[in-house]
């Protein structure tokens, strides 16, 4: 494939989070970026770099990364102190370098939350979003069991609601952004997702319950209504998911005091 | 030499699949919880599996390489996924929708596979919608149908530009629930590296932890590889970074036969490259060509911008070419017709391989927020990686690579040729012949999943004895832990002064170059030469920093383009001695006078299944006949 360089290219130094492992400290050590392309991503830029610290035989900054636009959450830089950089409602790895400016230093960090421990360099562990998921994430639907697609009219505003909450793609920058770690924007996108459904109905108590229950359970904090989460969302999900989960959760909270559902069983009554 | 029986069942076409599932063994149901299964990949094929196997009540163990199984590439296809429901009134059926199928497969798929697979598809949307996956609905409330490529019908389901994501999310969901109630034993940042097989049957497998380095044995009365396509063989695709080869691979080197595996797609609307450092290439949905309108100028080296050059010297080549699909022609099609035009020098952008699609007649006609709601994220992101508005001037849009159609060898249980491996999704060959189209991938990973194994797998274990499996402490075990040590080891000891991705980008130009949109014989040749010698310099030179006990990502990308290199040998093997043009597989030598496929029906509707030999001999090049009972293999014809 053809490559032709017609933009000016520029230079930075990074300023980077070295950590070995998950027991070890970290420090931040500074790196320089030379003679980038405007048009590079973020990640592509990390990768050149890379290549050039293995060439001078230092180990290459280990980061998240997959599918590189935006959609698997896999990636989680924070950026100048902001996690998935400067830009609105996108993830890291859509930020292009064209955002920064020639002699920028730029501070990349891993997220940072007491739920998801470091495990080397920018790469962090956030497998209690999949926990918190196997609690409650799900309709329960086994295969062979649906009925006809289009027996359940479903009005189409609850329809785009529930598909703007359903567009979370597991990144954890929500938590990243909170000065309390709290995965509430997270757990609510999910909760408002099903509950908005009326194939969700059955659940819709137990559901809340035990997700909000494993997510208090995995360290992280509360809500203080701050609205960070939303501003450092990549797909801009609106904190009024929260509230509308805090309803769902007061309401459970009430019917299985009183009809005794267990939130971690699969008796929880509607 | 390997035994390739298709086990087709006997019977009217629209009858097998029916009457199939009423002849396969079953296990009782308190006999399940005594095999265990391994499932390899979370994306829609592998997760729907491992749900759909546990809710039976089998044991099921599954290992995903990332982080977690929703970050499996099937999150980001983004148009849809069609089954034939008729919604609309407009004709479609089961029949309809498997006849496209394998038409636009250029009668290379096996029917059978192909109806079974349109039949499943209603079902797969009403599971969905009982899992949740909102999907666009009508004011009515009743869901919603686009077109897409190669049909004259409106049977595609979408959810926005996210379909991908929201179907995997709702497997993924599904195996979340699975995985809460302790029936999934899941294994997230887990690499296959190898298979195990003991007495000729897939017993288990070898798993390296990526964060750890800790390699571990696992045994399992049959194993299933769910584990994506190969497109990163050509180091820029549509595909994620992780995507790799290596979980089939080295099921290829056990001796699993490779099918078709020149057959690779390339998407017609996807951003064009714009430097060296590029990682990857973005896919813009082909739903778009619903109100797109691709054109270049008519005049070889235009360099007027869009908006300068008049209606009169724009040509609409595809409208032109194929009057009735139009800009809905299928993807190989499309993409040839794209990478012509740039070739006569009328391509546009700085590099000159980029075509226009241009949405002014649809903002024109809708306004631009009907567009905006239709395509809005789709502009967003175009928006966010060229810097250009596109509701002001057209998209330019280039060819590359989205989809292999090649994959393991499997029967119509999806078992390979290895008894008790089966190959789930994009992994196989089996449905899309030598082209898919589009919104078709999601249909197949959810259809093997949720609605084949879950049957075709017990067929395979009533004759296992519960039990029975393997002691991970057999010498088939520890052979292929040994193997899987000494390859990190020689990675990590070259110590040369290469990055593994000056050799991924090597390679991946020599499969672009030659076994790309169009391949000749001398092309071909020319790269059988280079590939080995590129395996050569590798070996010598690679620089694979780090060690094996800790999250090395180098060494996970050698050992990931080590494999590439040799799965690319073999696609241009196999594209080599497919002396015919079929869907995404062109050779210039064989084409019709307008520079359409010329299929050689008489020699090669067959299909060709690679069968491993050891590193320094040539594979071995079995067939399975492709026999046509139901339809008559015609001409594919889009104008």
């Amino acid at each position: 494939m053809v490559a032709v360089n017609t933009q000016k290219l520029f230079s930075v130094t990074l300023r980077v989070w070295r950590q070995s492992g998950p027991a070890q400290p970290g420090k931040f050590v500074d790196y320089p970026a030379k003679d980038l392309n405007p048009n590079m991503s973020f990640l592509e830029m990390l990768d050149v770099v890379n290549d050039e610290l293995a060439a001078q035989g230092i180990e290459p900054i280990a980061f998240a990364h997959d599918c590189r636009e935006g959609i698997c959450g896999t990636c989680s830089c924070t950026i100048n102190g902001k996690p998935h950089g400067p830009g609105k409602g996108i993830a890291t790895c859509q930020t292009y370098m064209r955002s920064f400016s020639d002699g920028d230093t730029i501070v990349v960090e891993p997220f940072r939350a007491r739920a998801f421990p470091v495990i080397k360099d920018l790469v962090t562990d956030r497998a209690a979003f999949d926990k918190i998921q196997q609690a409650g994430g799900f309709i329960t639907a086994r295969a062979g069991s649906a009925p006809d697609a289009n027996a359940l009219p479903i009005a189409k505003g609850d329809a785009d609601l529930a598909m703007d909450a359903a567009q979370c793609i597991g990144c954890g920058a929500c938590v990243a952004a909170c000065k309390n770690a709290s995965a509430m924007l997270f757990v609510s996108a999910k909760v408002s997702h099903l509950g908005l459904l009326p194939q969700g109905q059955a659940e819709r108590n137990r559901r809340v319950l035990a997700m909000v229950n494993t997510m208090d359970a995995l360290g992280f904090g509360s809500c203080t209504n701050q609205y960070e989460c939303s501003a450092a969302c990549p797909k801009l999900i609106s904190h009024d998911f929260i509230a509308r989960m805090n309803r769902d959760y007061l309401k459970a909270s009430f019917r299985s005091a009183f009809k005794a559902a267990p939130a971690n069983t699969g008796g929880g009554g509607a | 030499m390997a035994t390739l029986n298709s086990k087709i069942p006997t019977g009217p076409l629209a009858e097998k699949w029916r009457k199939h599932k009423t002849e396969i063994k079953l296990v009782n149901p308190a006999n399940k919880r005594k095999y265990e299964v391994i499932v390899v990949g979370a994306g829609l094929a592998g997760a729907s599996a491992a749900s759909s196997l546990a809710d039976l009540g089998y044991k099921v163990k599954c290992f995903v390489f990332h982080d977690s199984p929703r970050r499996a590439h099937s999150i980001a296809a983004q148009g849809g996924i069609n089954a034939a429901k008729n919604y609309q009134n407009d004709g479609d059926s089961v029949h309809r929708l498997f006849y496209d199928t394998l038409k636009g497969g250029d009668y290379r798929a096996r029917e059978a596979n192909v109806h079974r697979l349109a039949e499943v598809s209603v079902n797969i949307i009403d599971q969905c919608v009982a899992q949740g996956v909102p999907f666009a609905r009508e004011y009515g409330g009743l869901l919603a149908n686009r077109s897409f490529g190669g049909a004259q019908v409106s049977r595609t389901f979408y959810a926005r530009g996210q379909t991908g994501q929201q179907l995997l999310l709702g497997a993924y969901s599904a195996l979340s629930r699975t995985v809460g109630a302790g029936a999934v034993d899941l294994h997230t940042n887990s690499e296959m590296l190898d298979l195990v097989v003991v007495n000729g049957q897939a017993k288990g497998v070898i798993i390296r932890n990526l964060v750890t380095g800790v390699i571990s044995r696992h045994s399992a009365d049959a194993v299933i590889l769910a584990t994506g396509g190969y497109g990163n063989v050509f180091n820029l695709s549509t595909y994620a970074r992780g995507s790799n080869t290596t979980a089939i691979w080295r099921a290829y080197k056990r001796g699993a036969c490779m099918a078709n595996p020149c057959y690779t797609q390339i998407h017609p609307t996807c951003i064009p490259v714009s430097g060296d450092y590029q990682s990857k290439l973005t896919l813009m949905s082909e739903s778009l060509r619903n109100d797109g309108r691709i054109w270049a100028p008519k005049k070889s080296g235009d360099a007027r911008t869009a908006a300068d050059i008049p209606e009169s010297e724009r040509d609409y080549f595809l409208e032109r070419l194929y009057p009735s699909f139009g800009n809905l022609a299928p993807r190989d099609i499309a993409s040839r017709a794209a990478k012509r035009v740039c070739d006569e020098g009328r391509g546009v952008g700085t590099t000159g391989l980029g075509v226009y699609l241009d949405f002014a007649d649809a903002i024109g006609r809708l306004g631009e927020p009907a567009v905006r709601e239709r395509y809005g994220n789709l502009f967003d992101i175009y928006h966010e990686i060229t810097a250009e508005n596109a509701y002001k001037a057209p998209m330019r849009i280039y060819p590359a690579v989205h989809y292999t159609m090649g994959g393991l060898w499997v029967d119509y249980n999806l078992m390979s040729n290895i008894p008790g491996l089966f190959v789930l999704g994009e992994a196989n060959f089996s449905d899309h012949g030598a082209n898919r189209l589009g919104a078709s991938a999601l249909m197949q990973g959810l259809a093997d999943g949720y609605f084949v194994i879950p049957y075709t797998v017990g067929d395979y274990l009533a004759g296992q004895k519960p039990g029975s499996r393997p002691s991970t402490d057999g010498a088939e075990f520890k052979q292929a832990e040994d193997d899987v040590r000494g390859l990190s080891n020689r990675l990590l000891a070259t110590k040369g002064k290469q990055p593994v991705s000056y050799f991924h980008k090597k390679l991946g130009k020599i499969i672009w170059d030659h076994c790309g949109m169009s391949r000749t014989k001398a092309g071909l040749e020319s790269a059988l030469q280079k590939i080995p010698a590129l395996r050569e310099e590798f070996n010598a030179t690679v620089n694979v920093p780090g060690s094996a006990e800790t999250l090395n990502q180098s060494l996970e990308k050698a050992g990931r383009v080590a494999d590439f290199i040799e799965l690319g040998e073999l696609m241009c093997r196999d594209a080599l001695t497919r002396e015919e043009s079929c869907g995404g597989h062109f050779r210039e030598e064989h084409q019709e006078a307008d520079g359409e496929c010329k299929r050689d029906d008489q020699n090669f509707a067959h299909v060709a299944a690679w069968e491993y030999q050891g590193d320094s001999k040539a594979p071995l090049r079995n067939t399975e006949p492709l026999n046509y009972e139901f339809t008559k293999m015609s001409v594919r014809n889009y104008k």
